[in-house]
């Protein structure tokens, strides 16, 4: 599958879920979507089109938590960055891990930094910092007036 | 009743100089479950990179690793030079590419000799370690540090490499090229090593694929990912080379994979030197006055796998959020699949065999006296005392001082 194909799909299996496209170049894309929809794009992704889970990034910003999920099409030299705002107060989200471990440590480690839920998650522990920093206490976050 | 016990390795352990917890629950000799407790080196690096300008985050991003410390700016480069969308000049790509390649050559003979090491087969590592020793005054010659070499920028490098170290590294990448001979020869051919890493530490391609594996270790299973041919940058679409696969998945084929992966090394090196006798000197860098707002997401191939940075800029001179992803923390996450069902000591070679790389270098303190403020040893002072010692020892051995 190339380029063109995975974002035709995208476009047709999740139509009014994908809210905005955003060719940075011609191997780079941010595709924003619902939140909601994170699991079976990730799913159309990884299992039909064959992108590989390379990590995550979250941030803080004045419209919420962010994540941008970065997939690679190997293949192709694709980087997609799947796109997701989150709600500042309660920021939560259905979790990848039951799909691929890849995702496994770094949906713990936003959860540590950020506290961003991630719901399902077969073992949401603390990674970095077990044991020695304070419950409830997010270093990543910011504060905005 | 369960006969399971736990055996810890670290976090401080002799053998890896980087602290880590390994704790594996074990009955009999069998290893059963592995959990890996990480944090014992978290710097804080992410954080810290929002609060420096573009150009101090390279030296920044260099500290990550001790070993493979150009991955980190290689893949930082790639991705600010993305956000601006620049192209550096060819002059530039050639000397990222070599520098990039003689870390791989240097990395991968480090992990031939700790491999060694693991196995209770120290000449290997000696070996291993002395060829390496070459590459390293290589690259002090070149960027004038063993480590930490400080040549990336935005829009180039901050050094030339003239026709003299041209001739230079020729001599010594064919002086290279014999040892790696000798030791590929030596550790393939080894009646011992084939039956210490044959069968050990299986990771099959549905591991691979569902843990999101890089480098070498996707490679020995048979997935040929490989950032250099799939996503060129710097000189690699300018060169002929191939990547090298295995398809056991066990630490052998890893080690195969590297071995082999040295020559190619090599070959690319040999090849951006013709280049760059082609270009004109000096012609190194290009000029960027600001970094626009956007997103830069950045790839280079490491000695251990793809290192992924992203790169999120507001338009001021320091990025908003820089995310990184080395290659071990893929990779350390499939001990899952390969440590269990091992046998205690086959575990130790089996968790090796990823080149797991903590993120960690030790680097100078200067200390204070909490009581007066003043500074009780600097670095000069160190250097002073380790000068000291050494003349001691020498005039011990009534060596001439």
């Amino acid at each position: 599958m190339n380029t063109d194909a995975i974002l035709n799909g995208l476009k047709e299996k999740f139509g009014p879920l994908v809210t905005e496209t955003v060719k940075r170049n011609g191997k780079r894309y941010v595709v924003t979507i619902n939140p909601s929809a994170i699991l079976n794009v990730s799913e159309y992704l990884y299992r039909e089109a064959g992108c590989r889970f390379i990590i995550a990034s979250a941030l803080h910003t004045k419209r919420g938590f962010e994540i941008h999920y970065h997939f690679s099409k190997d293949d192709c030299g694709l980087v997609l960055n799947i796109h997701v705002i989150l709600d500042h107060n309660k920021p939560s989200i259905e979790s990848l891990s039951n799909m691929f471990n890849a995702s496994n440590w770094i949906e713990r480690e936003m959860h540590e930094l950020f506290g961003i839920d991630f719901i399902n998650h077969p073992n949401q522990e603390k990674l970095i910092s077990e044991g020695n920093w304070a419950e409830g206490v997010y270093p990543y976050r910011k504060e905005f007036k | 009743m369960s006969n399971k016990f736990l055996i810890p390795i670290g976090p401080y352990h002799p053998l890896q100089e980087e602290p880590e917890l390994f704790k594996l629950y074990c009955e009999g000799e069998i290893v059963k479950d592995i959990k890996w407790e990480t944090g014992y080196n978290h710097r804080g690096i992410e954080k810290l990179a929002e609060s420096k300008t573009y150009d101090q985050v390279f030296f920044l991003v260099e500290r990550i690793c001790g070993i493979c410390s150009t991955s980190h700016p290689f893949a930082f480069a790639n991705a600010v030079e993305e956000i601006c969308n620049i192209e550096i000049t060819n002059r530039a790509r050639y000397i990222r590419s070599i520098i990039g390649e003689l870390e791989r050559i240097h990395s991968h003979l480090l992990w031939v000799g700790l491999a060694g090491h693991f196995l209770g087969y120290n000449t290997v590592f000696m070996w291993a370690w002395k060829y390496r020793e070459p590459v390293l005054d290589l690259f002090e010659m070149i960027t004038g540090n063993r480590n930490s070499y400080a040549m990336f920028k935005v829009g180039g490098v901050r050094r030339d490499i003239e026709g003299h170290k041209i001739r230079e590294i020729r001599k010594v990448l064919d002086e290279v090229k014999k040892k790696t001979d000798l030791l590929t020869g030596a550790v393939m051919d080894d009646p011992v090593i084939h039956a210490r890493t044959k069968g050990v530490g299986i990771l099959t391609k549905e591991d691979i694929i569902d843990f999101g594996a890089v480098g070498p270790t996707a490679r020995a299973s048979g997935v040929a990912i490989d950032v250099r041919k799939d996503d060129p940058y710097a000189a690699y679409p300018l060169v002929n080379w191939k990547v090298i696969t295995a398809t056991a998945g066990d630490v052998f084929a890893k080690a195969e994979v590297r071995l082999l992966e040295m020559y190619e090394s090599i070959s690319i090196i040999e090849q951006c030197l013709d280049g760059l006798e082609k270009e004109k000197e000096g012609d190194i860098n290009i000029k960027v006055k600001n970094i626009p707002e956007g997103i830069g997401t950045g790839r280079a191939e490491a000695p251990r796998g793809e290192v992924f940075h992203c790169v999120f800029s507001d338009g001021s001179n320091s990025p908003a959020r820089h995310k990184i992803r080395a290659p071990s923390y893929v990779n350390i996450a499939t001990f899952k699949k390969s440590c269990i069902g091992q046998s205690i000591s086959d575990a130790t070679i089996s968790l090796a065999a990823v080149d797991p790389c903590y993120c960690c270098t030790e680097r100078l303190a200067v200390a204070y006296d909490m009581h007066t403020g003043e500074k009780i040893m600097n670095g000069a002072d160190i250097i002073r005392a380790s000068a000291g010692q050494t003349r001691l020892i020498m005039k011990n051995l009534k060596m001439k001082v």
